[in-house]
């Protein structure tokens, strides 16, 4: 198929799925309420959502940490998902009555371009699989409606089986081909990459869990390296955060561990355009941070 | 009522989903169907479950919705197909189980919600061990952060649920050993395990295993988690043997080991047996209550309420006592509780002092040894309940010991005792020889005093002190004046 000359990432986003932040939303869907909670991150989500509501886009792509893989790199490959997601982690604060659709030619299209590249890709065909909690919550995060279809891609657990190196190496090789496919199909996509920065939970939660006076980093260090990695992406110095992001996940137990941020700027070829930081705060001591990326052709389209 | 049965069984779906796709598949089916048989012949009233795939954060998780219902799709696996499932919990236990936890410093609660995602190797352990839902079931979840401190606790947690409870046990780990996959599929019939170094470990455990030594593998876990790929630290092994009981007492059985899709996946049975080979050189500690292993970076001071574990030691009380940092834990304002290192440990979920103001109230004291338990003067029953001769003075002399080291521990002294209860289990055999050791060793000190007879001690021992003492820096005149006012 010759390439689309509409088809390209429209935009990309750093959009982590801790579930706290839809259980202080309270939107219909989710079966538990809560008063208030992470209002700097959620006011954060409100600016990136503002933003993206000016571009055109046909798909979201999401990389998800909480969709695990141990055998390659997996899309969701049934057009129409409907049911019930529950946190295995935080039940009380997520039980999410979802109904999504998912744009199957772009899945299958990223699966064909990771096996050309080399990649173990699978389309996942069980219409009984239940979609992970990550992929909705940054999904709905970002785009509340539903209106888009969406791709969901899994974690492989390649840094895990081998290091963070090949781990990076495999995931912006998967960046590539996803860029690849999204080309090839025509689509104008947003990208978002669902993992926080900095990720050592504390064990224990305040008896309300929306209780702010509770909420901070679990270390010091971890935030002095979730403020050096912000930096380098205001600066447009993506190569560089790449170059450092095998230490990076060492040194702040960070969940770019899981490939969903290297995956994403693979397939933007590395901004070297500064990013908007929409937002940074702390959700149960874990770093947590909402970036957008909008390359210079939409900037100039938004401003036509 | 007790364990009656331990098993390790495997977390992979493929000896449920397609168990004749390859020669391993079959053997660890048909190894579940042995383990399924041996479940039956015990006759349970209770599965509990410790599963490596139900990962959880918030300190530990226990399963309490009483007939969960669902049809699962395993991430990895989903072309295999799907699952449907309706099992069968108990959800008396689970929070009879959580409250022991709790008890006993762990943080562990019950989820009951419509929907809960029950983790792929607890639905295949279920759907093939216990198929028609006969025996009802109880699951723990992994703790990620957990060590072994942790995870041995929750196992004597679950021990002390099975006993409050009169529980007749089949205790099963839901784990692989090694857990490396390969990175991509492999046809069935050519799955192999995905590295040498993983298999070649993996056999040695289950060798021991095989001899019925569990404790000794649950010791091996560090050495195996750092030469090879190990299922979640082997965490599900620690539980099991602090559940069922941590010796090597069992007759041992590996029931089946095999690849699926590289990982190492064993069906190992363990049956209690008291004349099976008993190994007590151990290494690792045996902890009885938690008190925290992480969050070592927390400000002095933090909370229990705000930090993920408590602070790693205590504020001193003032610089002129100074109390070693690891005695005192801090549980709540305005009390600290002891921990002595030179004192016999704890037999339940106690701690050997407490300290509320300006007095420290010990738990009884026995005559037991730090370390090795023995008691001086010897048992009064051996391990077969036949009364035996012992010294009561003996025993005398080493309780009063151990009263001063726990006393010392605290920053106080045996010179600082000022009330003292004596249990005797004998107390026309054993008064007179307590009596002149107590006067050698505490009448000057001149304590008030009341000795009683009762029936029996938790350990074959003679005697027991209750004892209140003032803190090292409470000033003891004023002290009395208080007391005397």
């Amino acid at each position: 198929m010759a390439e689309s000359p509409t088809g390209r990432i429209v935009a990309g986003a750093l959009s982590p799925h801790p579930p706290h932040l839809v259980y202080a939303e309270n939107p219909p869907q989710n079966e538990p309420s809560a008063e208030c909670g992470w209002e700097g991150l959620r006011w954060g989500y409100e600016r990136l959502r503002r933003t993206l509501d000016q571009l055109d886009i046909d798909v979201i792509v999401v990389h998800s940490p909480h969709w695990k893989t141990s055998q390659g790199h997996h899309v969701l490959g049934v057009p129409e998902f409907k049911s019930l997601s529950v946190d295995p982690i935080f039940p009380h604060l997520f039980r999410f009555h979802y109904d999504l659709s998912v744009d199957v030619e772009l899945a299958e299209a990223i699966a064909e371009e990771g096996q050309a590249g080399g990649l173990a890709m699978h389309v996942m065909r069980n219409p009984d699989f239940r979609v992970d909690y990550g992929t909705i919550t940054s999904c709905q995060l970002t785009r509340p409606a539903w209106d888009l279809p969406i791709v969901a891609i899994s974690s492989s657990r390649v840094y895990f089986d081998f290091n963070n190196d090949v781990g990076d190496r495999q995931m912006v090789a998967l960046g590539r081909a996803t860029r690849r496919a999204i080309e090839r199909t025509g689509r104008r996509a947003l990208l978002l990459a669902s993992n926080s920065l900095s990720h050592r939970h504390f064990t224990q939660e305040p008896e309300i869990p929306e209780d702010m006076s509770h909420e901070r980093i679990y270390h010091h260090g971890q935030y002095l390296w979730d403020m050096h990695v912000l930096d380098l992406m205001r600066r447009g110095r993506t190569r560089q955060l790449m170059a450092e992001m095998p230490d990076y996940i060492e040194h702040a137990t960070s969940e770019c561990k899981d490939g969903s941020l290297s995956w994403l700027l693979g397939a933007m070829e590395f901004p070297d355009y500064p990013a908007e930081v929409h937002a940074y705060g702390t959700v149960i001591g874990t770093g947590n941070a909402i970036v957008g990326w909008i390359p210079p052709e939409t900037a100039a389209e938004v401003a036509r | 009522m007790t364990v009656e049965l331990a098993l390790i069984v495997p977390r992979m779906p493929h000896p449920l989903l397609c168990p004749d796709a390859s020669e391993g598949y079959r053997a660890l089916a048909d190894a579940y169907a042995e383990a399924r048989r041996r479940i039956e012949a015990v006759q349970p009233d209770l599965i509990v479950l410790y599963s490596a795939g139900w990962n959880s954060i918030l300190g530990h998780q226990v399963q309490a919705d009483p007939a969960p219902e669902w049809v699962h799709v395993d991430q990895d696996f989903h072309a295999l197909g799907s699952i449907p499932y309706k099992l069968r919990m108990d959800p008396g236990f689970a929070d009879a189980m959580t409250e022991a936890g709790q008890a006993r410093g762990l943080r562990v609660r019950t989820v009951s919600y419509k929907g809960f995602p029950i983790d792929t190797g607890t639905v295949t352990a279920l759907k093939l061990l216990n198929p028609d839902n006969r025996f009802p079931a109880s699951v723990v979840s992994c703790n990620i952060y957990a060590d072994r401190a942790e995870t041995v606790v929750l196992g004597k947690a679950a021990a002390d649920a099975i006993r409050a409870q009169n529980r007749r046990v089949v205790a099963i780990a839901v784990t692989n050993i090694s857990h490396r996959l390969h990175s991509v599929p492999v046809p069935p019939d050519q799955d192999r395990f995905a590295s040498l170094k993983d298999d070649e470990w993996t056999r040695k455990l289950l060798e021991i295993l095989d001899e019925g030594r569990l404790e000794d593998v649950s010791q091996l876990a560090r050495t195996f988690t750092a030469q090879a790929h190990a299922d979640s630290k082997l965490k599900g092994i620690w539980w099991l043997a602090s559940c069922a009981g941590a010796h090597n007492r069992y007759s041992g059985e590996v029931l089946a080991y095999a690849p699926v899709q590289g990982a190492g996946c064993a069906v190992v049975s363990l049956k209690p047996d008291a004349l099976a080979v008993a190994n007590l050189e151990f290494d690792e500690d045996d902890v009885d209550v938690y008190r925290g292993d992480r969050n070592v970076l927390a400000p002095a001071g933090e909370t229990a309420s705000t930090a993920g574990t408590p602070a790693p030691s205590a504020p001193r009380r003032s610089e002129a006592t100074p109390v070693a940092a690891k005695s005192p834990a801090r549980r709540g304002t305005g009390r600290v509780d002891v921990a002595a290192d030179r004192a016999p440990k704890p037999v339940g979920a106690y701690p050997h002092a407490r300290r509320v103001g300006d007095l420290l109230y010990l738990s009884g004291v026995g005559p037991r040894q730090a370390g090795t338990d023995a008691i001086p003067g010897g048992p009064i029953r051996n391990a077969d309940g036949v009364a035996q001769e012992y010294d009561i003075e003996a025993q005398t002399r080493a309780v009063i010991d151990n009263v001063r080291r726990i006393l010392e521990a605290a920053g106080s002294s045996l010179d600082r005792v000022l009330d003292v209860t004596t249990f005797l289990v004998d107390m026309d055999r054993d008064f007179k020889g307590y009596n002149r050791v107590y006067a050698e060793l505490l009448g000057g000190i001149g304590p008030t005093r009341t000795t009683l007879a009762i029936r029996a001690l938790p350990t074959p021992i003679a005697i027991e002190l209750k004892v209140v003492a003032a803190a090292g820096d409470a000033d003891l005149a004023s002290l009395t004046g208080v007391m005397g006012g």
